[in-house]
């Protein structure tokens, strides 16, 4: 692509007013004081309610374990860090065939996708606001159902609870009848759906229009 | 107390000095750089992070010292110390403070090697001498990067030498010596109206420019530019011989600021605090303070510039050199001469160097109009900005 280079006036060429602006610039900033900074360990960095941090497994009304090992989630992680063991469900447990005998995640492993969360048909695994995971092995980093719940434990009453499964209630966006068109950068004919339709960033006109 | 014994001392403090106020400096850079870019710099090590430095010390002095052992190592050892040992003796003639007040206590003496006749003469000698630092510790490492950075360097270095020496010879034909404390001494008599900056002010700010890029600071760093060539000439060392490179550079910068407010600004003058005719107890203090405050004003300013423009490109660099300075500096010191062989009054050195600055301005403009007609499918950027109004030119093509 050829980008044309700025003319320059007699100013630009003596450079020194641009200095001088570029200065007042820096200068300003240097004396307002105003930073964005976030100063980490004293302050908790306040991160947006969809942020996908360690892995939890949700506790049902009874204190059991909501996770059926359907194997859904070990299916769709592209990681391959889940692990679970499926035993049938004991006869007093009459909702479900199979409960994770043993399931094993590695926080290592883990690409923090949340694809384990969205393939779960239990919402029994969710993704909670937690960042700061630290191990001193790989091995403790494997954490396993007990782990897992105690995680539930330590955040289901946290304000900061996962919002995004909301324990089967779907997010704004299943409730667009239709998803608007998104207007192509370059110019459309007027046939286009685009074009007829028109959203910011459509360029009408015809094809091949140009000076 | 003997002269002799008077220079020890001062060579003793100045020396001891020396690496904490550029210690000190670098807090500085860290803080400003942080504020620039809105961020909060250093602070965790002591209040407002003012024990950084010496943390850095220690952390500098304790580090392992790697000597890859592909470096020509006699090379590669000497290399910081000559960058270190250039830059110190350039500041042996440099006042930074004083010296010619009378009621200062007599021990003390704010200028290493007083009353030495050639003093700016020696500071470019010896200042032209730290370029072996960077070249010897480039081609010592044995690496491509180190390599290319002390070429440029070199290259860079020995453009600049040359407008910074006319630069300055515009001010030692007005005041008719080269002696530092006598250039000091003519503005501190005049007062305000007599500082250099008056008569040389395209001077004043050829020779900041170039020695900026004589001490490879930011905008002309392209010696040790990290993204295209590591470190540069430093890329292979570490620990202690880097830092001994890193005091040579701030050295550098101390002694060109002092320099800088000494030749241009009128030294420890200033307006109604410190004049000549003032007496008072306690002036030489408040002298001292001016001038060291005038040289911490330039090296805010190089702090305060590494943030604002970005690097050249080396081609630019050059042609800034070879191009613009040189052919500026001698027409500067053209003038300078006509000036003083036909007795005019130094004002008109204002006006001349005023028009100076316009003719180059004017100049660049027509040169670099004509370099863009020259390419092919060149429009005139107002017809391009006319078509773009009307949605002919939306294509992207």
């Amino acid at each position: 692509m050829w980008v044309e280079e700025p003319e320059m006036g007699f100013w630009e060429s003596t450079f020194v007013p641009a200095i001088m602006k570029g200065l007042k610039t820096t200068l300003k900033h240097v004396t307002d004081r105003k930073t964005v900074t976030q100063q980490y360990p004293e302050v908790e960095p306040d991160l947006p309610l969809h942020y996908r941090g360690v892995h939890r497994l949700n506790r049902d009304e009874q204190d059991r374990v909501k996770c059926v090992a359907c194997m859904m989630c070990v299916a769709a992680c592209p990681a391959n860090c889940i692990w679970i063991e499926a035993q049938a469900a004991p006869p007093e447990w009459p909702d479900r065939d199979k409960f994770p005998k043993s399931f094993v995640l590695d926080e290592l492993r883990c690409i923090y996708c949340g694809m384990c969360e969205e393939a779960c048909p239990v919402d029994a695994i969710e993704l909670t606001y937690i960042y700061d995971l630290t191990g001193e092995t790989r091995e403790e980093l494997m954490w396993d159902k007990d782990k897992l719940l105690s995680v539930y434990d330590k955040t289901k009453d946290n304000p900061r609870d996962p919002v995004r499964t909301k324990r089967g209630i779907l997010g704004p966006a299943a409730e667009f009848a239709s998803l608007p068109t998104l207007g192509p950068a370059t110019v459309v004919p007027d046939s286009d759906r685009s074009a007829k339709n028109p959203t910011s960033g459509v360029i009408k006109g015809s094809l091949g229009a140009n000076s | 107390m003997p002269d002799i014994l008077i220079t020890l001392l001062t060579i003793s403090v100045v020396v001891a000095a020396i690496p904490g106020v550029c210690n000190y400096l670098i807090l500085l850079e860290r803080k400003l750089s942080a504020w620039m870019q809105d961020r909060i710099g250093p602070n965790r090590v002591g209040p407002m992070g003012l024990f950084q430095p010496i943390a850095d010390g220690i952390k500098l002095l304790l580090k392992e010292d790697v000597i890859p052992p592909h470096v020509d190592k006699v090379l590669f050892l000497i290399a910081p110390a000559i960058s270190v040992l250039t830059a110190m003796l350039a500041f042996a003639v440099v006042p930074f403070g004083p010296v010619d007040d009378s009621t200062m206590p007599s021990f003390i003496r704010f200028i290493i090697a007083p009353k030495i006749d050639i003093g700016v003469i020696f500071i470019f000698a010896i200042g032209s001498l730290g370029v072996y630092g960077v070249v010897l510790g480039g081609w010592a490492s044995n690496n491509k990067y180190s390599a290319l950075g002390a070429m440029r360097a070199s290259a860079q270095v020995v453009s600049y030498e040359i407008p910074l020496g006319m630069s300055v010879l515009g001010i030692a034909l007005l005041s008719g010596t080269l002696n530092l404390e006598n250039i000091m001494k003519q503005q501190t008599d005049g007062g305000l109206l007599s500082w250099n900056i008056w008569f040389q002010p395209l001077a004043a700010l050829m020779f900041f420019t170039a020695s900026l890029a004589e001490a490879n600071r930011l905008p002309f760093d392209l010696a040790e530019c990290e993204q295209e060539l590591i470190g540069g000439w430093h890329t292979e060392y570490s620990a202690l011989k880097w830092a001994l490179f890193f005091l040579g550079e701030y050295t550098h910068m101390i002694t060109i600021s002092f320099l800088t407010s000494i030749l241009f600004l009128g030294g420890w003058s200033f307006p109604f605090i410190a004049e000549a005719t003032s007496a008072y107890p306690g002036l030489w203090l408040v002298k001292l303070l001016i001038l060291t405050g005038k040289a911490f004003f330039f090296i805010c300013l190089m702090i305060m510039l590494r943030w604002t423009i970005p690097r050249f490109r080396f081609d630019q660099l050059m042609e800034l050199a070879w191009k613009v300075m040189i052919p500026l500096s001698l027409a500067n010191l053209v003038m300078v001469m006509f000036c003083k062989h036909f007795g005019f009054s130094q004002w008109w050195l204002l006006v001349g160097s005023m028009a100076l600055f316009a003719a180059w301005g004017t100049i660049s403009a027509r040169l670099r109009e004509a370099e863009l007609a020259g390419r092919p499918g060149y429009v005139k950027r107002r017809k391009v900005v006319a078509a773009v109004s009307h949605g002919h030119a939306a294509g992207d093509h």
